[in-house]
């Protein structure tokens, strides 16, 4: 695994006040060792973006709670793509569409859009601790195999 | 016998003195001369000392010589980071910070002909950014790299991620590189005194010399820094006073020019409403922006661009026809004066529209978002609503005919309610021209310099409005 500490962009996308969530997530990423660099509420999906290019982030973390998300994140691995972030490690969670559906419904339309994770409500901050060691773990293996 | 200053301002059209005597707070005399930089600047130096001489009967002997100078060009920077609004922007409030004239801003990896395009610029210095500290250093490195290959054989401040800095300074070169903090050591954290300093001391100790200007040093001590930086010092010092005298507190300065129009702030800049909620990049406390479009002699015509001809014809009260004659004439003779009453109404027009558009783009703005709680309101930029004081300085605005109805198109103004300008602050005019030297006698006297700018500042808040002075 490589030693250099894991830059996270977290924030709430959108015209999306809510942030406490996302700041008791941001305290928590940080307590696991990462370093975050937290946005705050009312974040475009372009400065998410903006923001990684100049820290050399490792991953973004994009929370949406008024039910917009899914419009909010349209085309938001396009944009990564574009500003070079091919391989950005991007997670989304919250309360990511208005009405009643199917969670694995849901989470297939945000992994088709490009998320390598969806989190619904009452996802434990341990399980997306989880996520993340595991995601960097295959990625670092991907880019320094082993060698047998 | 009082202590005396003498204070210089190489500028780009003439070499200005003001003698002053330190201990009595007053201004002893006034000298001009041309500005004779680009073949021997002793010749316009000795002009204004006899000019300066002239109006004293002798010259006292001086103990302070300081100079500031925007001569040959003043000091033509390029600046380069990575994101745009980012630590493109960040270096680009240092340089203006550090009294630059920007003559070019770059971001992301600069391409073959941004670089060609850089060495034909031949800027006097290049400020190099891009990655907060262990974020993105493969842009800085490919930009440090590319500039290290080119003919570009200027300065180079380095203030860029400071974990690429030392494999930067290997891929600059041969080139002097002078590598100091980053301008956004983590993001969106605004990080631009180390990189100003470091500016100034490249002007003072490599610029001043290459331009010619140290051929003079017999007549004076030390260039300390360039004009735009003078002012902007004198202006913190205005604000913020010094130990034993308080200043003026948060203030905005605007400056109508020939060639661009200026305006400074001191001010936190932080939302005045509570409840707004500020975007974008942190705003430095004291803040200088250049608006290169709007200057009264150079720059008429993109003047009437930006403000529109209607309203510029409209304000004059006079035809467009007439409008666009008059500024033929401006174009052939960029140092005409107003020689008739035609000429003075365009050019009250003009100095009207260049601080009306200059401290509305330096001044932040609100706007409503709607979201699924309610509206909330979101500031850009420095809310200035709150400032004390208003002070207008350059020739154009100290002598308009009507400086009064010039100042108050800095104001805020019902009919855009989005814009954050100063409210209601005193307005002050600085007539004397005093405010380079106010921050050059700072330097060495933070008190004598403070208060012989607060004793000539002139309120203007009492004159008479400018409808009743009509016919007198």
């Amino acid at each position: 695994m490589s030693t250099k500490q894991k830059v996270l962009v977290t924030g709430v996308i959108g015209s999306d006040t809510h942030i406490v969530g996302n700041r008791i997530l941001s305290m928590a990423l940080e307590a696991a060792g990462y370093k975050v660099i937290a946005l705050g509420a009312l974040t475009p999906a372009g400065d998410f973006v903006k923001a990684a290019v100049e820290t050399a982030a490792d991953a973004i973390m994009v929370s949406s709670l008024y039910g917009q998300g899914e419009l909010d994140c349209r085309g938001f691995r396009e944009l990564c793509i574009e500003a070079g972030l091919d391989d950005i490690l991007l997670y989304l969670g919250g309360n990511l569409v208005v009405g009643k559906h199917a969670w694995p419904e849901v989470e297939q339309r945000f992994l088709d859009m490009g998320f390598d994770r969806a989190a619904p409500p009452g996802t434990r901050i341990e399980t997306v601790i989880e996520w993340l060691a595991r995601d960097f773990a295959a990625r670092d293996q991907r880019q320094h195999p082993v060698k047998a | 016998m009082p202590v005396c200053a003498l204070l210089i301002d190489f500028g780009s059209t003439y070499t200005k003195l003001r003698a002053i005597d330190v201990d009595g707070r007053r201004i002893l005399g006034t000298g001009q001369g041309p500005s004779t930089v680009t073949s021997d600047i002793l010749v316009g130096m000795k002009a204004a000392l006899a000019d300066l001489e002239k109006r004293l009967g002798k010259l006292p002997r001086f103990k302070y010589r300081l100079a500031s100078s925007s001569a040959a060009g003043g000091l033509r920077m390029v600046t380069v980071g990575l994101v745009r609004e980012l630590t493109a922007e960040a270096a680009r409030r240092a340089a203006l910070g550090a009294g630059a004239r920007l003559v070019g801003t770059f971001a992301y990896r600069l391409t073959r002909s941004d670089v060609e395009q850089i060495s034909a610029l031949a800027p006097d210095i290049l400020l190099l950014a891009g990655g907060t500290d262990g974020g993105n250093s493969a842009v800085i490195l490919h930009n440090a790299a590319a500039l290290g290959r080119s003919a570009l054989s200027c300065p180079v401040v380095l203030a860029g991620n400071r974990s690429a800095a030392d494999e930067a300074v290997v891929l600059l070169g041969a080139r002097e590189v002078i590598t100091c903090e980053n301008v956004m050591p983590e993001f969106n954290l605004l990080n631009i005194e180390a990189a100003r300093t470091a500016i100034r001391k490249v002007f003072i100790e490599r610029i001043v010399h290459a331009k010619g200007i140290d051929r003079a040093h017999a007549e004076f001590d030390q260039v300390l820094m360039p004009t735009p930086a003078a002012v902007l010092d004198g202006v913190k010092l205005l604000a913020d006073g010094c130990a034993g005298v308080s200043g003026l507190g948060p203030l905005l300065v605007v400056d109508p020019g020939g060639a661009t129009t200026d305006v400074h702030s001191v001010a936190s800049g932080e939302p005045s409403v509570a409840g707004v909620i500020p975007q974008g990049l942190p705003e430095p406390r004291v803040k200088r922006t250049v608006e290169g479009d709007l200057g009264m002699r150079h720059n008429a015509a993109a003047i009437i661009e930006a403000a529109g001809l209607e309203r510029i014809a409209a304000d004059s009260r006079l035809a467009p026809a007439r409008v666009l004659a008059l500024l033929d004439q401006i174009r052939g003779d960029v140092e005409r004066l107003p020689q008739s009453a035609e000429e003075t109404a365009l050019d009250q027009a003009l100095v009207r529209a260049s601080v009306k558009l200059a401290v509305m783009r330096h001044c932040g703005s609100v706007e409503t978002v709607f979201t699924a709680t309610g509206p909330v309101t979101v500031q850009h930029g420095k809310d200035l609503s709150n400032v004390g004081a208003v002070i207008g300085t350059g020739g154009a605005l100290v002598h308009s005919r009507d400086a009064r109805a010039v100042m108050q198109m800095a104001l805020a103004d019902s009919a855009d309610p989005l814009s954050l300008r100063p409210k209601q602050p005193k307005l002050m005019l600085d007539r004397e021209y005093l405010l380079y030297a106010c921050g050059l006698l700072g330097a060495v006297e933070p008190q004598a310099a403070l208060e012989l700018a607060l004793a000539h500042l002139d309120p203007i808040d009492t004159e008479i409005p400018h409808e009743q002075s009509i016919g007198a």
